[in-house]
């Protein structure tokens, strides 16, 4: 057990509470740093694989999770981050007054595929702004389809269901987007990431995403404008996950609608709320969880009888059959757990089993008034 | 010197007049009582107050301000906080996450500037941190600082809430039932409060009470509703001692 002696305020303000956890994150970020030269190339890149889908995670967390608006239709905002960042860079913005399309570079385009992927979250936020739970979730699942059908059918940018290549990075001979350079890069969009919305959520503007989610009338009488709280945290959310996008249409290197489809959104959510919802861990449990489960299941597959195993649609069943044990044993996901383990680790022995028993409590979000 | 102004407060759900041409006005540093059976319409005024409702009809002023169309969020950076008879808490954070959201009328906000936590937004942190002390010491939460709310029992989660109001510097605190639920040094203990909250912090209370004992204690001039109507208004034993509220509350 540890104590905590507080005497100064600032304590309570620092990301790292204490000096085990400057410890153990360094120990986590020394391996993720020196993993891929240990690894074989298919590893490295189902890790960055985890780290983009870790990337729309926090997006869709900082929405569903701290500000509790359930949104059916992330893969909307994945799919523009995705696009934009395939048309910038490679064929390039072509207006019609302008003689020859603009190819923009990866470090303009990367930004620029998070802010249209931002503006469209505003466009969605600000007719959403009356909605909660369920009816949001149907209005956030509508606008998936529609962007759905614009990618198909705007064929002359994003060339339909004849998909989209997109090009890889170079800076002379270093290509950024393959190998273990995007590993970097997607490691560290993520971090970046991942602290600014920790930031945020030790800041005014976080402490209103979760004033709002947990009681919109006392949030409005303390001074939170819901409507601006709420704008914010789409564009955000958006953006974020915009940018995942991005990172994304350079893993697939080629892009085509079927990859942004409403079961990408189901995804998403599946990830946040397995992963835990309210907690930046879960983003990373959830996009962990979200890969490595039909892995996990595909190898599982081989050790178990032939009977079973070639039963069509096992894998899926498998899946869902997970999920649902997880989501009526541990309403906090896959960080709730960690947190029991943790602190079984820390009382050891004499951990209670009564500590958790209030947690049952779900988050407003959940319950989708 | 008048603080808070009503004339002729009127609110209609479709047909019903649920507060039906209300006029009062609170003075600088009085505490001010709502009193009357159920469904009088004592929380709808709170509600028009903090502007959750629009009124159908009459105006509001703080000190001499029309606040009849203010936006509810701007309502406590004006000076009004509140809180709820069923406490509104903000379940899944801390004691003290709750209070500093309390302070967020008194905050500057920019997004890439907290992003990136910036030494002004910290310094700004540490700021509202000593004024949430304040309150912290004032309201003797200090044990429950980092407690969630939710694992809170409900006389602390109601002391919390007085807190997040009071957090808000307002100039008038308008408090819900602030002895519902409690036993009865816990109620002792807020008439307390609210006697300091009056004279030591000089802000002035409106508050809807149904424990006669608590309002005749601190208040100094009550206001007694029924139907939406207003019935009576004085001093606590002037009105429970006239005969229309008598009759209003036993009947006949």
């Amino acid at each position: 057990m540890r104590f905590l002696f507080k005497t100064d305020y600032e304590q309570d303000i620092q990301l790292a509470k204490h000096s085990g956890y400057i410890w153990s994150y360094g120990a986590l970020l020394l391996a993720v740093l020196i993993v891929p030269f240990f690894l074989e190339e298919y590893y490295v890149g189902q890790m960055t694989q985890l780290y983009i889908m870790a990337i729309a995670g926090v997006g869709l967390m900082l929405l569903a999770g701290y500000t509790g608006l359930i949104s059916l239709g992330h893969a909307a905002f994945f799919g523009i981050g995705a696009y934009t960042e395939a048309v910038l860079t490679g064929n390039g913005l072509a207006l019609p007054f302008m003689d020859e399309p603009i190819v923009f570079s990866f470090f303009l385009s990367f930004p620029l595929a998070g802010i249209f992927a931002a503006i469209a979250g505003i466009a969605i936020g600000i007719p959403a702004l009356r909605l909660v739970g369920i009816y949001l979730a149907i209005a956030t699942f509508a606008f998936a389809i529609i962007i759905e059908e614009i990618l198909s059918r705007w064929e002359s940018v994003t060339n339909g269901y004849s998909g989209l290549l997109v090009e890889s990075i170079y800076f002379g001979d270093f290509e950024l987007t393959d190998g273990t350079p995007f590993y970097y890069l997607c490691l560290g969009v993520l971090i970046a990431v991942i602290l600014f919305s920790l930031n945020l959520l030790r800041s005014p503007t976080g402490r209103a995403m979760m004033a709002v989610r947990d009681s919109e009338i006392s949030a409005q009488s303390m001074g939170v404008n819901l409507a601006k709280t709420k704008t914010i945290a789409f564009a955000l959310s958006a953006g974020i996950t915009g940018l995942a996008g991005a990172l994304f249409a350079h893993k697939l290197g080629f892009l085509s609608p079927e990859s942004f489809t409403v079961l990408q959104s189901l995804e998403l959510l599946v990830l946040v709320v397995v992963g835990g919802l309210g907690s930046m861990h879960g983003a990373v449990f959830g996009a962990l969880f979200v890969l490595a489960l039909p892995q996990g299941l595909a190898i599982l597959k081989d050790y178990l009888p032939t009977q079973i195993a070639e039963v069509p649609g096992i894998e899926p069943l498998l899946f869902g059959l997970i999920l649902v044990l997880i989501i009526i044993f541990e309403p906090l996901g896959i960080y709730g757990r960690w947190l029991k383990v943790k602190l079984y680790f820390q009382m050891f022995p004499l951990y209670k089993k009564a500590t958790f028993k209030r947690q049952k409590s779900y988050m407003k979000s959940e319950r989708l008034r | 010197m008048n603080l808070f102004t009503a004339e002729n407060l009127a609110i209609n759900f479709g047909g019903v007049k649920a507060v039906d041409g209300v006029n009062f006005e609170i003075k600088k540093g009085e505490c001010f009582t709502i009193i009357g059976p159920n469904g009088a319409g004592k929380t709808t005024i709170f509600n028009l107050i903090s502007r959750i409702y629009d009124v159908t009809d009459g105006r509001m002023t703080l000190d001499g301000q029309d606040i009849t169309n203010t936006p509810p969020h701007e309502i406590a950076g004006l000076g009004i906080a509140r809180t709820f008879q069923n406490i509104e808490l903000f379940e899944h954070a801390s004691v003290l996450q709750n209070l500093l959201v309390g302070r967020h009328c008194h905050t500057k906000r920019s997004l890439f500037g907290e992003g990136l936590f910036l030494p002004s937004v910290r310094k700004a942190e540490l700021e509202h941190r000593e004024k949430v002390e304040e309150i912290i010491d004032f309201l003797d939460l200090q044990h429950y600082r980092e407690s969630l709310i939710m694992n809170l029992p409900y006389g602390v989660r109601k002391v919390v809430e007085l807190g997040r109001a009071l957090c808000t510097e307002p100039k008038l605190i308008l408090l819900d039932e602030p002895s519902s639920g409690l036993n009865v040094e816990e109620t002792q203990d807020m008439a307390f409060w609210i006697d300091d909250i009056k004279t030591d912090l000089g802000i002035t209370v409106l508050m809807v009470e149904h424990d006669m004992g608590l309002v005749s204690e601190v208040s100094d001039r009550v206001l007694v509703l029924n139907y939406g109507r207003m019935l009576a208004h004085g001093t606590p034993s002037e009105v429970q001692n006239d005969p229309e509220v008598i009759k209003a509350y036993l009947g006949g």
